[in-house]
């Protein structure tokens, strides 16, 4: 009440006590903060502000962060139809899906044998060799084409194969970076990688097209 | 407004904080315990809308070009990925193309203020002209930003403003040249105008902050002009007042914003622009966006040569011309009394003068040859070629007698009819316009200081505040304790 005598009546949802607070920044130990029992609909109107703007904050947060995320297009283009006729007999065919390496090996005989004699239970991370394999679509398996992804388990590099020239200790692919060796199923033999080369999800479209996807 | 501090540091962290860099004082000082005239009213909060325009625009802005590619031939594929692909682009892109009109809009809302009230006065002109800074600088990121999606518009737009520079004597070759880094805009341009485009607003963002800093210096101006005398009966702290009332206004001019991009997105664009640009094919009627069409109508108006300067020079030191005679607004007016609400005749020449700029919007969205509106009846126009091979148009009032005119002719000469209507052309509206803009900046209000006598004006703020007989919001702020600090506001009038 600085000018006026402050004869003005007060209207019923005016406060005069959290009035002076709100107002008052160098005389807060004159007027002290609020009484207690005037606070309920300041407080009730700050907490609805306040949700309500978190609430507002949050919802337009959400999109920011969804662009962040793969697009439709990139989405859309993350399975690849492979023609598995093209593997030469004992090498290997590349493929990038989405930026993403993986290895399509056409075996010989030895190598399917090789992959078949192993001794699963000493392997660091135990799987047969039909494990790694999906059945074409008559229900059988076809053990010549193996399918596994193309970054070593250790740090994601790309092991080198038998296009490279370079199959490793144990005939499948040996990794440079750190030297993992995998063997003829892509299972990891010796090196600091930790778990076999997966195998991604896959399908036979026929005896001769597979499709692979992310 | 730099009065004593009154922020006290309560933990031991902020007392730690304050000793070193006083950041917290700084906020303080500045947003909360400011002292702010208690009179302003809703004109006053296009400030804060127009801050939180920048952040939006800068925000969008940034996202926007993690998903967009500067480059002639993918420029307008790449948009319409974030159109289509790109999660949520279609609202961000949209927020973001809407976000320049709002921002647009609230800059000539809060133009309009500062023009009314005499805020560009002394002792605010440095602060007038940093905003004018400020508003050439959005114009020239905006016309960029145009340019990115790489559509009809785009080019076409970008293509007849970069020419306009050429028309400068000597050096506007060089210029353009420089402007396009080729001989036509292509790859190079776009890819300098991404860089700008991405560069500008956070000089924008720089520029503001001098905007402050100046207002901050002389404090607010208020819809009397009247200076703070008395810092207790004349203001009211910043926060919660202004904060409020300001949160309030953001909140109402954000609904509006949302309905132009949910419901209305592209009302405000154009069509042609999602047309992927084709230097081969100008679109029938380039016209820029809505907020720079007063300028193009400048611009286009000038069809007349002074002495030797010829007519495309002169449209565009018109144009230019329009926009840097506000920087000299501050010393054109020559009245001491701030506010138009005490200067009637001031008053009616100003509406007149937004009358102006909005009629130049309209003539710059027309084609300057189209027909406001017509007068008399519309003729037959012949035209053909005359015996001496000269061109020749003759005209006639019944088609009876143009296609007896037409069979006297020889074939060679090629007689051709149309229709022909007299009338009102937008080409006359932008040129009465136009000169009515210039008109009020050096004529009027010079003048007006001089002839004009202004209204009484209230001794104080505290004064105007009390003279009302209802008791309004300001009225009521006045009961509560206004701040305790001592500023060292000097009164200017």
């Amino acid at each position: 009440m600085l000018y006026m005598s402050g004869a003005r009546s007060l209207a019923p949802w005016e406060n005069p006590v959290s009035e002076h607070a709100s107002a008052g920044h160098a005389d807060d130990t004159a007027q002290g903060h609020g009484a207690p029992e005037g606070e309920t609909r300041r407080d009730f109107i700050h907490i609805a502000a306040v949700a309500v703007t978190a609430g507002g904050a949050a919802a337009v947060a959400w999109p920011f962060i969804q662009q962040l995320g793969p697009a439709a297009d990139t989405r859309a283009a993350s399975s690849k139809d492979v023609d598995i006729t093209k593997v030469p007999l004992g090498g290997e065919i590349r493929v990038l899906i989405g930026g993403m390496p993986f290895f399509i090996r056409h075996r010989t005989e030895e190598e399917i044998q090789a992959a078949q004699n192993v001794d699963v239970s000493r392997l660091r991370d135990p799987q047969t060799d039909d494990d790694r394999l999906v059945p074409k679509l008559d229900g059988t398996l076809n053990r010549a084409i193996l399918v596994t992804s193309g970054s070593c388990t250790h740090l994601g590099c790309v092991p080198l194969g038998p296009s490279q020239g370079s199959v490793g200790e144990f005939g499948g692919w040996y990794c440079p970076c750190h030297g993992s060796y995998y063997d003829t199923s892509g299972r990891i033999r010796k090196g600091p990688a930790p778990l076999n080369l997966p195998v991604p999800e896959y399908e036979y479209l026929s005896d001769t097209v597979i499709k692979i996807s992310l | 407004m730099s009065g004593q501090s009154t922020y006290e540091p309560k933990t031991g962290f902020t007392k730690w904080l304050d000793a070193r860099m006083p950041i917290v004082r700084l906020a303080h000082d500045s947003f909360v315990d400011f002292p702010t005239p208690k009179n302003l009213n809703y004109w006053y909060t296009f400030g804060g809308i127009l801050a939180v325009c920048l952040v939006i625009q800068i925000v969008t802005g940034v996202v926007l070009a993690m998903h967009y590619v500067a480059s002639t031939d993918a420029a307008f594929a790449s948009v319409e990925r974030i159109m289509r692909d790109v999660e949520y682009g279609w609202l961000i892109r949209y927020i973001h193309s809407n976000g320049a009109s709002m921002f647009f809009l609230a800059v000539y809302l809060h133009m309009f203020r500062g023009l009314y009230y005499g805020s560009y006065k002394e002792p605010r002109e440095l602060l007038w002209i940093l905003g004018m800074v400020i508003y050439f600088l959005m114009m020239a990121t905006a016309f960029m930003g145009y340019v990115l999606p790489w559509g009809q518009m785009s080019y076409h737009g970008a293509s007849v403003i970069t020419n306009l520079l050429g028309a400068i004597p000597l050096v506007g070759e060089g210029i353009k040249t420089y402007l396009q880094g080729g001989p036509a805009i292509g790859d190079a341009t776009l890819n300098r105008f991404f860089s700008l485009h991405y560069l500008l607003p956070f000089v924008i963002a720089g520029v503001v902050i001098l905007h402050i800093w100046a207002l901050h210096v002389t404090g607010n101006n208020n819809p009397t002009g009247v200076s703070v005398k008395n810092v207790k009966a004349d203001t009211v702290p910043f926060t919660p007042y202004y904060t409020v009332k300001d949160g309030f206004a953001i909140i109402l001019f954000l609904i509006m914003f949302a309905v132009f991009v949910f419901y209305f997105p592209n009302v405000l664009g154009h069509a042609d622009n999602y047309i992927e640009a084709n230097p081969l094919q100008t679109p029938t009627h380039i016209v820029p966006e809505w907020y720079l069409l007063p300028f193009y109508a400048i611009l286009r108006a000038v069809t007349f040569d002074i002495g030797p300067i010829e007519a495309k020079l002169l449209g565009v030191i018109a144009m230019f011309g329009s926009i840097l005679v506000l920087f000299a607004l501050p010393w054109l007016d020559t009245s001491k009394v701030r506010s138009m609400r005490y200067r009637p005749l001031a008053q009616q020449c100003f509406l007149g003068f937004v009358i102006a700029c909005v009629v130049l919007g309209f003539a710059g969205a027309n084609n300057p040859d189209d027909l406001v509106f017509k007068f008399g009846a519309d003729k037959l126009a012949m035209s053909y070629t005359d015996a001496n091979g000269g061109a020749a148009v003759r005209t006639f009032t019944e088609f009876a007698e143009a296609n007896s005119f037409l069979a006297t002719l020889p074939s060679s000469a090629a007689g051709a009819l149309e229709v022909s209507a007299s009338g009102f052309k937008w080409l006359w509206v932008a040129q009465i316009a136009g000169a009515y803009y210039f008109a009020f900046f050096f004529i009027l209000l010079p003048l007006l200081g001089v002839i004009e006598k202004p209204k009484a004006r209230p001794a104080s703020i505290a004064d105007s505040v009390h003279g009302k007989k209802k008791t309004t919001a300001a009225a009521v702020a006045a009961t509560s304790p206004g701040p305790q600090t001592t500023g060292s506001l000097k009164p200017a009038e």
